[in-house]
């Protein structure tokens, strides 16, 4: 492959932000994408992507409520119903045809606007089957919680070093909207939502757009003096029955992988990966997906945690954005939240919080409650 | 369908099959509840509608002036300029006359729905407003309307304190 | 800038389309994706990938609603995306699935396009509440049907068109779908019976829209290499087009449908298309409302702006006309299970161009196009499959 991403423009994440619009919000991502791509939106953007859900916006097709702040009226424009990493993925496939050499996609979230966010989850659930509870949605996490400690032997302190860990990172993450010093006991002492996990366990709802350009390999490089590449993608979906999933692993996030890596040439991701961006939506599953990602066997990612290897001057380096838990939890947008980092990173624009040495650097997804959808993206700062 | 393919799937169920015992159906209601910032363009829209006056924003680059307004130009692509005001008369670009409500449910009286351009506002630039005071049979596209405003006290920051457009009595 | 590889349609495949049908989504989803398989002679261990067509989770009631319906399109432990584009929907999961393999990255890929508006209570128009903008035209507790009949009224005030040229296309589509198994609204009409239909929001009447369904459609994709496999008359998908305009759309003139000519110029092109009207054999546009496929027509350049209705008037558009539209019978006949209908209609044009179409086949057909259009009169979005 080779498509490369050329600029990234982005809000503060914040954890609400009522004294501005959606549309206001998309308007200085985009305005700051393409400055830093160097591009005109209206003459030089071939097609727009953006990530959204209804109702996770309170509207019927959302898709109608985009182009005019992107600079995309009247051009080739559509939603992806997945996350930001997911659009990106479809992005990078319109260029990899030929039809388009320049592609801009956002995701964004206006969290703060749902006033009933267990309500809108519990909503994604099997109407049938799983709805009738009338318990908080999570419920699904603790389950699957329990079951991934129960297998693997991981602990709830072990988790919660995953916590600390984030928060601690977020600090120096200026656009880090839940930065905090945080010890191991306010995380183990926070009131259970659905037992064992703990409301510090969950990542808080934040505000926040992003938007990214990418390009074809001649026409990035005209464009950028540092693209970052696209080195290999891959998304899957496992089965929407939550009770006959693998709960004690993210076969989702490991498929995926495969198919990235491959790609991509990782045949050793230990050694290959010098940094990563995981899914946090739950402490315990930053732990799951380092794990299906192949960042250390399967098992093992909780023990390395709380000695530190994938702290930000650990070995492997996870989440330095701070991810979900510190950065903020922006729905469909923290898939490019991820990317954002690496891009940053991989670009030595990180500031305080630089990982030395990068070079390559792998983003990983997941769509939260009810779903098993995740994506994956190899990303480097060579072609 | 192809000529090659036989068989039909799926299988039909008719009102009467929804009320009978053999069909089941889950009934819910999401708790889907939201308070959608209005943003720096349509709170200064909705409070500028409460004073009885229709506001727009310029952008100087194509000189356009655009309500319901905006902070960015769709077309050049830059911040808008300049609040503008627009006059609460204009022109029926378009109307129709509604025998439906909201759910689809028929209704004796019907609503008058029109698209109506502003005076003051580029050419083209409409609102979606109702009509009223006003013989269906006299209506007709290009048809100079003004604003009926809610009372002052009445007014609560929202696109309803128009209560709607009438016809202008042409001299 | 040209495409790298050529994408090949072998399979397709479709539910009844009904006001309501027992089936759950996920069923339907498999009904229309295993009739596809069946159709090109393959099973989903042979399909890489999926691309899902769906409109707004509020029919179905159920939030992220792809997810949902996944394991009945077969995309269990497979990549699977879903693509939106309001009511464009339909015809946009193919030119989804069009990049998935023209990009090279896989070969085989299953469209599916489902729709189940029937669990929306009390009517499929209550989910229509929540597309405004909730901050200025919620509060005027909008019909969808009202802002129809307005673009419908412009368009006829605009070029001047009688209601009787209007009331044609109903008649044509409902006809025309007498022939085709799956249609909900079959049924030889009259231009009168459509004139003293119930008016619903003026000048739209009953007979001029087509009902809410539940259905589903699916079509195979596959590379050139592949499609040489699997058949021997693969239909080429040879111009993809799409394109959005503003969302304000009291700000436009509603008259001509520009989105659906930037579309359709975009297709065009990528197909080396220079003369509609004379390169393309027939046409299925998007015909919600039966002015709807007049305005498509003309935001096709198949006609002129303002003629559609006067070609439409002389029979040309007829299945043994000049130009055919909705040879299938189109939604206004065969039904509109919002984005299953927009697929039913690329389902047509494969059924078509092999000569599969039975009582409903265009003689000598070898281009066609399908179009959808959607959002708040938005979107256009284009196909152009040859066989």
């Amino acid at each position: 492959m080779t498509v490369a991403i050329v600029g990234v423009g982005h809000t503060s994440f914040q954890s609400t932000t009522p004294d501005i619009s959606f549309k206001e919000q998309m308007f200085e991502a985009a305005v700051k994408a393409y400055e830093d791509a160097g591009v005109n939106p209206r003459k030089d953007i071939a097609s727009f992507l953006t990530a959204a859900e209804d109702y996770y916006e309170g509207y019927s097709i959302f898709d109608e409520f985009v182009p005019d702040q992107l600079g995309a009226v009247l051009r080739p424009v559509c939603t992806i119903g997945g996350d930001g990493l997911l659009a990106l993925i479809n992005g990078v496939m319109q260029i990899e045809t030929g039809l388009f050499d320049v592609v801009a996609i956002e995701a964004h979230s206006k969290a703060s606007d749902i006033l009933t966010f267990p309500g809108i989850v519990t909503h994604g659930l099997d109407p049938i089957y799983n709805r009738a509870f009338n318990v908080h949605p999570y419920f699904v996490a603790g389950l699957e919680m329990r079951r991934y400690l129960h297998e693997t032997g991981t602990t709830r302190e072990q988790c919660a070093a995953v916590v600390v860990k984030n928060k601690q990172n977020a600090l120096s993450n200026p656009s880090a909207a839940f930065a905090a010093k945080m010890t191991m006991d306010d995380v183990m002492n926070s009131e259970f939502v659905s037992d064992p996990l703990t409301r510090r366990d969950i990542s808080p709802l934040a505000d926040g757009v992003i938007v990214m350009v990418l390009a074809s390999e001649e026409k990035a490089k005209q464009l950028s003096d540092h693209p970052v590449w696209l080195k290999g993608v891959g998304w899957c979906s496992d089965t929407p029955w939550i009770e006959s999933r693998t709960w004690s692993a993210a076969e989702y996030a490991r498929l995926a992988a495969e198919r990235a890596y491959k790609m991509a040439g990782i045949k050793n991701p230990q050694k290959q990966i010098a940094f990563a961006e995981v899914d946090d939506w739950f402490s315990y599953k930053e732990l799951q997906h380092i794990e299906a990602l192949g960042l250390c066997e399967n098992g093992e990612a909780g023990k390395l945690s709380e000695q530190g290897n994938f702290s930000r001057n650990g070995k492997l380096p996870v989440n330095v954005s701070g991810g979900r838990i510190g950065a903020g939890n922006l729905l469909e947008a923290s898939a490019l939240q991820s990317v954002l980092e690496c891009v940053l990173q991989l670009q030595g624009q990180a500031g305080k919080r630089q990982v030395k040495d990068a070079e390559t650097a792998v983003a990983q997804s997941w769509r939260g409650v009810p779903t098993a959808t995740g994506c994956v993206a190899v990303l480097s700062s060579e072609l | 369908m192809s000529e090659k393919v036989k068989d039909l799937r799926g299988t039909r169920l008719s009102a009467a099959d929804l009320e009978s015992k053999d069909t089941i159906t889950f009934r819910g209601r999401p708790n889907a509840k939201y308070a959608w910032s209005a943003g720096i363009a349509y709170t200064k829209y909705l409070e500028e509608l409460k004073n009885g006056r229709i506001v727009g924003r310029r952008c100087r680059q194509c000189d356009r002036v655009l309500v319901p307004p905006r902070m960015f130009c769709e077309q050049c692509f830059r911040a808008t300029d300049e609040w503008v005001y627009v006059k609460g008369t204009g022109k029926i670009n378009t109307y129709s006359i509604s025998y439906l409500d909201a759910d689809a449910n028929r209704i004796k009286t019907p609503i008058l729905v029109a698209v109506v351009d502003l005076d003051g506002a580029s050419p083209g630039i409409g609102i979606l407003h109702k009509l009223g005071n006003v013989d269906i049979e006299k209506i007709h596209v290009g048809m100079p309307v003004q604003a009926v405003w809610k009372p002052t006290n009445e007014r609560e920051g929202s696109v309803t304190d128009i209560l709607y457009f009438e016809p202008i009595k042409e001299e | 800038m040209n495409v790298k590889r050529r994408v090949a349609v072998v399979g397709a495949g479709i539910t009844l389309f009904r006001r309501r049908l027992k089936e759950t989504g996920k069923e339907l989803s498999y009904l229309a994706a295993n009739a596809a398989l069946e159709s090109a002679g393959m099973t989903m261990d042979d399909i890489d990938c999926v691309v899902m067509g769906t409109a707004p989770d509020a029919f179905d009631g159920i939030h992220m609603k792809a997810d949902n319906l996944l394991d009945g399109a077969g995309a269990t432990r497979k990549p699977y995306s879903r693509v939106y584009v309001g009511g464009g929907t339909g015809v946009f999961s193919p030119i989804g699935g069009w990049w998935h393999i023209a990009s090279g990255l896989f070969d085989t890929c299953l469209v599916v396009a489902e729709e189940k508006m029937s669990p929306c209570i009390p009517h499929p128009q209550t989910a229509f509440r929540t597309i405004w903008d909730p901050i200025i035209t919620r509060p005027l507790n909008p019909n969808l049907v009202w802002i129809f009949a307005l673009e419908m009224n412009r368009y006829m005030k605009t070029y001047n068109i009688p209601k009787e040229h209007i009331a044609m296309v109903a008649v044509k589509n409902k006809g025309n779908a007498l022939d085709h198994p799956s249609a909900q609204l079959a049924a030889k009409i009259t231009v009168e019976d459509v004139l003293n239909s119930e008016t619903m929001v003026w000048p739209v009447q009953r007979l001029d829209i087509s009902p809410p369904s539940d259905g589903a459609a699916a079509l195979v994709l596959t590379s050139e290499d592949v499609a040489r496999k699997f058949t021997d008359a693969p239909v080429w998908i040879d111009g993809v087009g799409w394109s959005l305009d503003s969302a304000y759309w009291t700000n436009r003139d509603l008259c001509f449908p520009q989105y659906v000519a930037e579309a359709a110029k975009m297709a065009y092109k990528m197909a080396k298309i220079t003369d509609p009207p004379k390169e393309v054999d027939f046409a299925e546009p998007y015909d919600p409302f039966t002015y709807k496929e007049l305005h498509h027509m003309e935001g096709l350049l198949l006609a002129k702006k303002g003629e559609a209705p006067k070609l439409t008037a002389e029979g040309v558009t007829q299945r043994d006309g000049d130009l055919p539209m909705c040879p299938s019978g189109g939604l206004l006949g065969v039904g509109n299970p919002i984005a299953a209908a927009g697929l039913m209609k690329c389902c047509e044009m494969f059924w078509q161009l092999r000569n599969e179409a039975g009582k409903r086949q265009v003689s000598g057909a070898e281009t066609g196009v399908a179009q959808a259009w959607g959002d708040l009169m938005q979107v256009g979005t284009v196909t152009v499959f040859r066989r």
